[in-house]
């Protein structure tokens, strides 16, 4: 039974707050929205006993897809109010769209529903009495490893992509050179000069 | 009222749509495009998880990581490509983003 309140409580707050992401008018706003969704969205996953992914749906996009956003919107001058215009424009081609396929999933969800009309049960999956996280290791490196590898792939080119995209040298920076610092000799450094007594230096 | 199948995938269909919605009427804000495309990758998520719970097998749940790998690089180089795009030009608007064409 409490299971059942908080899959509601969990469903309406991700979809309204998902709706806030698209129609905020602060970017901020939206980006918090979208936290806010995918916390709902790790909730409801702990409810279907995947209480893996749900910390890692937390740790990946609350602690960095989300927090890079945030950077990104906070760091870009930009005019949002007018980047807004065109909402209403859009918005009838979009709500046809829309509503079209909100029809057609909802058609293919109804598939879920056995032939007599009871709903099909759904029950954490709790596989030889391992956690969930033991479950899915022993899953990913064994069956799933080249797949496993491939992610890592995808992150490593993802991340050499990102930065020679915003890598720039700018012209007319100081910068330490370590190289020249280091490859430094004493004779570029010291003079010795033969001084004679009483003269000093001429 | 026992929560099924039908419940997940309809939330599921709720985040997708409403993900595809606020691609089109955002067309100018790229951040919010790229948020949307977060949305619509989150709803196939739970939907695989569902259907991993449903089937009572984890391969959903490894599909589910591997879509949240995807999603983080993406988003990383799509904000990347986004803050190049601003250096240059001075905003984010998507209409003259086909002047980038060589």
């Amino acid at each position: 039974m409490l299971a059942t309140i908080a899959f509601y409580v969990l469903a309406v707050i991700a979809v309204i707050s998902a709706f806030a992401v698209i129609s905020a008018r602060n970017p901020v706003h939206s980006v918090l929205f979208l936290i806010l969704t995918f916390f709902t969205a790790a909730g409801l996953f702990v409810l279907l006993g995947a209480e893996f992914l749900a910390m890692l749906l937390v740790i990946v996009y609350v602690g960095a897809v989300a927090v890079l956003f945030l950077f990104v919107v906070m760091m870009l001058d930009v005019d949002f109010v007018e980047l807004k215009q065109g909402f209403l424009s859009y918005m009838p081609i979009g709500a046809i769209v829309a509503l079209a396929l909100l029809f057609e999933l909802g058609l293919v969800a109804s598939a879920a529903i056995s032939a007599d009309g009871a709903p099909i049960a759904i029950a954490p999956a709790q596989p030889g009495g391992v956690t969930n996280a033991e479950a899915i290791g022993q899953v990913l490196y064994t069956d799933y490893l080249l797949v496993f590898q491939m992610a890592g792939l995808v992150l490593f080119v993802a991340m050499i992509g990102a930065i020679v995209l915003t890598l720039r040298h700018r012209p007319g920076v100081r910068k330490q050179n370590i190289a020249a610092q280091v490859g430094r000799k004493r004779s570029e450094g010291v003079e010795l000069k033969d001084i004679r007594p009483g003269q000093g230096l001429g | 009222m026992e929560i099924s199948l039908f419940h997940y995938l309809i939330v599921a269909a709720a985040l997708f749509t409403i993900g595809v919605f606020g691609i089109f009427v955002n067309r100018k804000n790229v951040i919010i495009i790229l948020m949307s495309i977060e949305l619509v990758l989150l709803s196939v998520n739970i939907n695989l998880v569902a259907f991993s719970a449903y089937l009572q097998n984890l391969e959903g749940q490894i599909f589910a990581m591997i879509v949240l790998t995807v999603a983080a690089a993406e988003a990383a180089v799509g904000l990347a490509i986004l803050v190049t795009y601003f250096r240059n030009r001075g905003n984010i608007a998507v209409e003259d983003i086909n002047q980038m064409r060589g």
